[in-house]
């Protein structure tokens, strides 16, 4: 039994404590735009915000998150898609099979909050998520067409 | 951002087709029956719309809902497709809808909808005449039906965005209007129809947003992976290790308390899965599950006896060898040259790691057996669930969904779908959701093909090319998936754009007694197509070995390309393209070195600039790679540019990074950690020049990739003045 805040709702769930949270958020809760990708915190695709840092999900323990932390998934980022690194995404066509963008997009948007305007090489540090189709070039577009996006708003 | 009307791909199949269903280009069935269909069903889909034909439907509110039967994976090939019907049906881009073909359908209809199976770079250029015949048949019979409306000649009447004006009347409809009349009549011959000359397109050629971008960015689209169905169990499965290896006997009962767990069942002769409520506790109880497999002979194997046996072919004489020639007696002009160069170079077997990991739903029951499934072979999926439900194909149903990745791994064999269907057929009536963990993704894939090539060349005093020997040997994909077409032991498909074949991939050098030969070492690996096939080793061993021959010849690499490509311009056109925009030949700052490389595959050019540094403790920086691409028709040249850049990605991350090694005959690498893919801070930029000559239409997906690698090795050996040979570059000592 665990109780957890994501997207702002808290919600009990039955499972195990060792159960990664990133199954918790994708079978018990339901929530399945956070994906699996290798299990041991490698690609990111299963990358979420707890309490505003980026976390990847497949290897953080249900039981070592407290009811008291703050879990955004890409659900939860923002209303209508309206984050700027989701509109600079749309703007650009940055997702081809999309599979890794929701894990890009909640890394990019979570450089963005502690880094409003990131170099090549922050965003080179940062965004170390995998991404198969190859939509690096893009990807580095968009977070800085979002760094100023935020910066217009 | 475009509001884009969507339907659910799982909608389609649940339709009742009796919806004026008029189809171009023949083949018109009215009132069949679908599985799976109730009448409320039909309702709701005669509500949505009327079917012009098997690719157009309207609804009264002026959508255009364009079917497409390819699958989607990241490529977009829906986006084209769509733009090809849309430009034909005259509509209004704003109000294209798109929905897919289950193979259900397909097979229902005769297959109106023509091939589904989405590889070789092959979705939008073999499908492309009668998609736009469809979508201009479509456009026709709303004209008419608005010239029947209004008793006048159709001649009289013109369209715009959808719009029908009759000029001399000053009348006006929209095709949501008069649609329904429209599906009533008869379609036009479709070989009747003229098409648009690409010259006059508005909606294709051009560089508009993908139709799928949306759902990509809020975690809304629904992948095979995330379905949910009421009452759904989930499986997790391991296969023996060793590849042909059998499952021998495990022990349940060390399980059989496990949270969650249902209960381990066999899956055919060779593999285990655990059933259990959720995902985790199924892959959890099957990591405790003991399991003893009966590993058989291939467990002896390693990559260290794969390469001799592949060496040993490199020398093999007496034997059915592929082979191509051009001119005179290859070997004794090289014999007897003034100067001699002679290399041999290998590349490794290699995993597609999609990042959606291979997942397939199934439902068996008495009569039925549906699976949801990504897969670029939607046919192959029905024929996979029929075969292994027992049941007849009418009572079976694919439900496509968009791929997280495809590359290659998930066409025809759909190996997941049937131990899908093995697994679900023990729980009938209840879904079952099978997810591949990455580690079983990475033990069993079907590998990129191992190979070694060993090259010889003969230059005349001045340094000309007289003479080419080309020996590959290596493993045939053909000889695993598709032994039929292999002729008397030989295989050409392992030749791949090293001959005139013709269309796909011609060899671009006229290179005077010329012989190629392949010969056949297979192994215990299953092989199968990745991304770009044989073209991305080919292009390595042919691309780099002209370089070598190049710097012996005293040449310039482009120069000496360019001598021998006079016959063949389109090559030479686009290798010029690259190196213009690479700015080849000019200054570079201190360290940075070009490298260049140009191939055939998939029925288009490519080729590559890339820039350079190596640093003086062999580290590797890549700077910049210009590709150039004539594919003949451009539809959008903004998905172009996406899956040029996207080619690189693939191209380095097997340059760099990519080998599957062998131990005890099985798979080493099993996760990113040991099968490293590139990462961000390691893109070069990328420039894309996309050389339309608007004759053919080529292909787009694959063909630039096989040319990534080759140019950057070219310029590391312009950096270090050693040629690299074997891959992957984190094996290699460049300083």
């Amino acid at each position: 039994m665990a109780k957890l805040n994501i997207n702002g709702k808290v919600r009990d769930v039955q499972v195990e404590a060792g159960t990664p949270l990133l199954w918790v958020i994708r079978e018990q809760v339901g929530l399945t735009g956070t994906k699996y990708g290798c299990g041991v915190a490698q690609c990111g695709a299963c990358s979420v915000h707890i309490n505003g840092e980026v976390r990847r999900s497949c290897s953080v323990p249900v039981g070592s998150v407290k009811a008291t932390d703050k879990i955004v998934t890409i659900e939860g980022l923002s209303r209508a898609s309206s984050h700027p690194v989701q509109k600079a995404w749309a703007e650009l066509d940055v997702p081809q099979c999309g599979y890794c963008q929701s894990g890009q997009i909640m890394a990019a948007s979570a450089l963005l909050k502690k880094n409003p305007n990131p170099t090549d090489a922050d965003i080179d540090a940062a965004m170390t998520n995998i991404c198969r189709c190859g939509t690096y070039q893009r990807i580095r577009a968009g977070v800085h067409m979002a760094a100023d996006m935020a910066k217009k708003a | 951002m475009k509001n884009i009307a969507r339907v659910k791909a799982t909608n389609l199949s649940r339709r009742k087709f009796i919806v004026g269903s008029a189809a171009a280009g023949g083949g018109l069935a009215l009132g069949f029956n679908l599985p799976f269909i109730g009448t409320a069903e039909a309702a709701t889909a005669a509500k949505a719309g009327s079917e012009i034909n098997a690719w157009v439907v309207v609804r009264p509110d002026d959508t255009c809902v364009i079917r497409i039967a390819r699958s989607e994976m990241g490529q977009g090939t829906e986006t084209g497709l769509a733009q090809l019907v849309a430009e034909e049906l005259e509509c209004d881009w704003k109000k294209v809808a798109v929905e897919w073909v289950s193979p259900g359908q397909n097979l229902a209809r005769k297959r109106i909808w023509g091939e589904m199976a989405t590889g070789g770079s092959r979705g939008i250029r073999t499908s492309q005449d009668y998609v736009r015949r469809g979508g201009a048949a479509a456009r026709m019979m709303m004209l008419q039906a608005a010239a029947d409306q209004w008793k006048v000649p159709v001649g009289e009447l013109s369209v715009e965005n959808g719009l029908i004006t009759h000029a001399a009347s000053g009348r006006k409809t929209s095709y949501g209007r008069v649609s329904a009349a429209a599906a009533k009549l008869t379609p036009p011959d479709a070989k009747s129809i003229k098409l648009k000359d690409p010259k006059d397109w508005k909606i294709a050629g051009k560089p508009i947003k993908r139709l799928d971008t949306a759902m990509k960015l809020n975690g809304s689209l629904v992948y095979a992976i995330d379905l949910k169905l009421p009452g759904m169990l989930h499986a997790a499965v391991k296969a023996s290790p060793v590849f042909g290896g059998k499952l021998a006997s495990y022990d349940e009962s060390k399980i059989s308390g496990m949270p969650g767990v249902r209960r381990a069942v066999k899956v055919h002769d060779n593999a285990m899965a655990v059933v259990a409520d959720t995902w985790w506790h199924a892959k959890s109880a099957l990591a405790a599950l003991p399991i003893v497999w009966n590993e058989g002979s291939g467990a002896s194997q390693s990559s260290a006896i794969i390469a001799e046996r592949l060496k040993e072919g490199l020398t093999a004489t007496n034997e059915p060898f592929a082979s191509w020639q051009d001119g005179g007696d290859a070997l004794k002009t090289i014999a007897g040259a003034a100067k001699k160069v002679e290399a041999v170079y290998s590349t490794p077997f290699l995993a597609h790691a999609t990042m959606e990991p291979n997942n397939c739903t199934a439902k068996v029951t008495a009569d039925s057996a549906e699976v949801w499934v990504p897969t670029q072979s939607a046919e192959a999926a029905l024929a996979v669930t029929s075969e292994e439900s027992g049941l007849p194909l009418e009572k079976c149903e694919v439900h496509k969904h968009v791929l997280g990745g495809g590359f290659g791994r998930r066409g025809g064999t759909q190996d997941y779908t049937r131990q899908a269907v093995a697994i679900a057929k023990q729980f009938p009536g209840v879904p079952v959701k099978l997810i591949w963990s990455r580690e079983e993704d990475m033990a069993h894939d079907f590998y990129r093909p191992i190979s070694q090539c060993k090259l010889s060349a003969g230059l005349d005093e001045s340094g000309k090319l007289v003479g080419m020997h080309i020996r590959i040997s290596g493993q045939s994909i053909n000889a695993f998936l598709n032994p039929g077409a292999i002729k008397d032991g030989k295989d050409t498909r392992q030749l791949q754009g090293l001959y005139q074949e013709p269309g796909d991939a011609q060899f671009g050098y006229t290179v005077p007694n010329f012989l190629i030969e392949y010969a056949m070492r297979n192994t215990h690996v299953p092989v199968g197509p990745w991304r770009g096939v044989n073209t991305n080793q080919n292009a390595v061993y042919l691309e780099c070995f002209m370089d070598e021959v190049a710097r012996t010849a005293g040449k310039d690499p482009l120069e000496f390309r360019r001598e021998l490509m006079s016959k063949h311009p389109k090559h030479l056109a686009v290798l010029n393209a690259a190196a213009e925009k690479g700015g080849w030949g000019k200054p570079l700052p201190a360290g940075v070195h070009r490298g260049i490389a140009q191939f055939m595959g998939y029925g288009s050019y490519s080729a590559a600039v890339a820039e350079v540094s190596v640093g003086g403790g062999g580290e590797l920086k890549i700077h910049r790679m210009v590709l150039a691409i004539n594919c003949g028709h451009a539809v959008n040249p903004s998905q172009i540019a996406a899956q040029v850049e996207g080619s690189v990605v693939y191209g380095l991350s097997a340059a760099l990074y990519g080998e599957c090694t062998v131990q005890n005959g099985r798979m080493v690498e099993l996760n990113f950690h040991t099968y490293p893919l590139l990462r961000l801070a390691e893109m070069p930029k990328v420039e894309t020049v996309i050389v339309p000559s608007q004759d053919f239409w080529g292909g787009v997906g694959e063909p630039t990739i096989c040319v990534v690698t080759p140019a950057v090795l070219n310029a590391i050996f312009a950096a270090t003045g050693k040629p690299v040979r074997s891959l992957p570059l984190k094996n290699v000592k460049l300083v």
